[in-house]
């Protein structure tokens, strides 16, 4: 619970309820883990300014939940809302692809 | 553990499990990637495993990981630490000693990257051992190689791989040790059996020779039989041969053998493959055997299949099963001929030896039944077991005048004197009789045949008697006219003495008178006074 209470801290809006919810599974503070955490924040300050709300959930504090998300991989980010769910492995390194894979694309041009 | 979809790779590896908690109390863990919690349980019950039960017994514990290829997206490095993290938690939740995967097949076909998901099994295999867990690990096959990414089966300790083979329509479950590091394996395929037991191996080549020879002796359950048979009938632990063309009443004697065996309280196993059990039940109540009430004792179990119902092996494997659990001290089968319809020849009598063997090395009495089809030899069987076999009984049909009888003799009987005659066998409501057949000048009779020379003999035997009376009232005939031609001789002789002895009797009276005479006429001369005779002689002198 520690990670998840600090992971409040670094949520960048706190009015609730936000469009998006993104809650990203760790384990520990492995250099995978911390990168991802910086590329998921970066691309969010970027795309989705002042529209989600990121929970860290560290897997090693509660392996419980690791059942919920059915998470097999880590890093994962799971994006909550905006529905359906959808996964995201590995240190979001690859930005375009996080995009993608957030369906952050299609919302953009949309908006555009 | 590897195999192709359907092969039991899921049943073995939830039996590990279930055993391992129930039987060495070692709580297990099941992590399914391909069912629910609710589906394996549900699927599993029908083998009689609570798989709730034990959960809530906290000696079992199932994790349902689901893995959808569509919702994930990947960008860049990860690992498998989730996993990791999920399994260490499953495991320390209910201190498992034993852990299922089943199957890593979903790994990779959820997730791309095929170089991250290699070295990550292999660091899981090595995290498993050093968590002290026993892993089950299920595969895919693959083609060329035991598994389909060529990686489980060499980080693995033991590899077992399952099969499952269909052959002329028939399928069989087969079960082999690839490799298994440590320990001198048997490396050869084993058929296995998946029923309402759970799975059952039978090895198939490890019997040896062995088997104990008993000197105790069985009726076969027909008093004459066993009179042939030394007068004792076979010896236990021995296997019996019936073979003799269809309708000449194998299984009619196959049936005394059971009838006499549960008469002496001990249990008998009839696998039928021809008549179902109420058949059999019916048509031998028309011979006077009364089955019924040694099933409903539970003396008598019948297994009535088809041959072609399963495999061989797996005949042979639910044959081990039924003689595991019913502990009979006679088996028959009827016939094993059938056998040849579920495999090749060569199969079937390798079968064949190895269910004798098993029954033999138990010490329990086998009695096969062997159908000979028209036109083989007698003195063989199709199956070529002869040499198997201890005791061989023929029964053939004698044709002659129209008609056919049944004729049965020992050809063969290991280690007892036994009869070299044919005997008629007879179906009486009273059962089955044995009576000699008229061995003549005519060679062998049987039937009416027999019963017709019976027959003159007796006629012949009638004039014969008759001939005596006649000769004996001759002799007493003969003896009367001897002894009247005596009476009348001996009658004859009394006259001739009677007259005899009266002239005898005269001629002393005549005599008498003579002397009287002589003495009257010397008075007269005056001689003596005393007429005695001595002065008679003086007086000559």
């Amino acid at each position: 619970m520690n990670r998840e209470s600090a992971s409040n801290g670094h949520s960048i809006q706190t009015e609730t309820p936000k469009q998006w919810q993104l809650r990203l599974y760790v384990a520990g503070q492995t250099p995978k883990s911390v990168a991802a955490f910086a590329n998921l924040k970066r691309i969010c300050e970027e795309y989705l300014a002042g529209e989600f709300e990121i929970e860290v959930v560290d897997l090693i504090a509660n392996p419980r939940l690791a059942k919920d998300d059915q998470i097999v991989a880590i890093p994962t980010l799971v994006r909550k809302l905006p529905e359906p769910i959808r996964k995201i492995i590995g240190d979001l390194s690859d930005t375009e692809r996080t995009l993608v894979g957030l369906q952050l694309r299609s919302g953009l041009k949309m908006k555009e | 553990m590897c195999g192709s979809a359907g092969c039991g790779k899921t049943l073995l590896g939830v039996e590990f499990l279930v055993r391992g908690a129930t039987l060495f109390d070692e709580p297990g863990v099941f992590i399914a990637f391909e069912e629910t919690a609710e589906e394996l349980a549900q699927n599993v019950r029908s083998l009689g495993f609570d798989l709730e039960g034990l959960i809530e017994q906290k000696k079992l514990a199932v994790d349902y990981i689901h893995i959808e290829r569509n919702e994930i997206e990947e960008t860049g490095e990860y690992d498998l630490e989730g996993l990791f993290i999920r399994l260490g938690y499953a495991i320390d939740s209910i201190g498992a000693k034993r852990i299922v995967l089943d199957s890593l097949e979903t790994l990779f076909a959820g997730l791309s990257n095929v170089a991250i998901l290699r070295s990550e099994l292999r660091r899981l295999f090595r995290w498993l051992k050093e968590k002290g867990v026993t892993a089950i690990i299920t595969a895919e096959r693959g083609s060329g190689t035991f598994t389909r990414h060529g990686l489980e089966e060499y980080v693995s300790d033991c590899v077992l791989l399952l099969d499952h083979r269909v052959d002329g329509q028939i399928s069989t479950r087969r079960l082999r040790i690839v490799k298994y590091r440590g320990s001198s394996h048997g490396t050869n395929e084993f058929p296995f059996l998946i029923d309402e037991g759970g799975i059952s191996v039978f090895p198939i080549t490890s019997l040896q020779l062995q088997h104990e020879a008993s000197t105790e002796r069985v009726s076969i359950g027909v008093p004459a039989l066993d009179a042939m048979l030394g007068g004792e009938g076979v010896f236990r632990g021995s296997s019996v041969l019936l073979s003799g063309t269809a309708g000449v009443g194998k299984t009619s004697l196959a049936c005394h053998a059971a009838d006499a065996c549960c008469r002496r309280g001990e249990r008998c196993l009839y696998i039928a493959f021809e008549e179902s059990e109420a058949q059999l039940l019916r048509n031998m109540r028309s011979i006077g055997l009364n089955l019924e009430l040694w099933v409903k004792k539970g003396l008598l179990r019948f297994h009535a299949a088809r041959p072609t119902m399963n495999g061989l092996e797996m005949h042979l494997a639910s044959i081990h099963k039924l003689v595991e659990e019913f502990q009979p001290s006679l088996v028959i089968v009827d016939p094993i001929t059938n056998f040849i319809s579920s495999g090749t020849v060569s199969e079937a009598s390798s079968m064949m030896m190895r269910l004798v063997d098993y029954l033999k090395a138990r010490q329990i009495t086998t009695l096969l039944t062997n159908l000979n089809r028209n036109g083989g030899a007698l003195e063989q069987t199709e199956l070529d077991i002869s040499s198997l076999i201890d005791t061989w009984l023929l029964l053939r049909d004698i044709e002659l005048n129209g008609e056919r009888n049944r004729g049965l003799y020992i050809l063969k009987s290991r280690g007892m004197s036994h009869s070299n005659q044919i005997r008629e066998f007879l179906l009486t409501d009273q059962g089955i009789l044995l009576t000699d057949v008229y061995l003549g000048p005519d060679g062998v009779l049987t039937g009416s045949a027999r019963l017709a020379q019976e027959a003159k003999e007796m006629a012949t035997a009638a004039q014969r008697n008759q001939e005596i009376e006649r000769k004996r009232g001759e002799l007493s005939r003969r003896q009367q006219a001897l002894e009247a031609q005596i009476a009348v001789l001996q009658l004859q002789f009394q006259t001739d003495k009677e007259e005899m002895e009266r002239d005898i009797t005269t001629e002393q009276v005549y005599l008498k008178k003579l002397e009287q005479s002589r003495q009257e006429m010397a008075f007269s001369r005056k001689a003596e006074s005393n007429g005695s005779p001595g002065s008679q002689k003086k007086v000559r002198k």
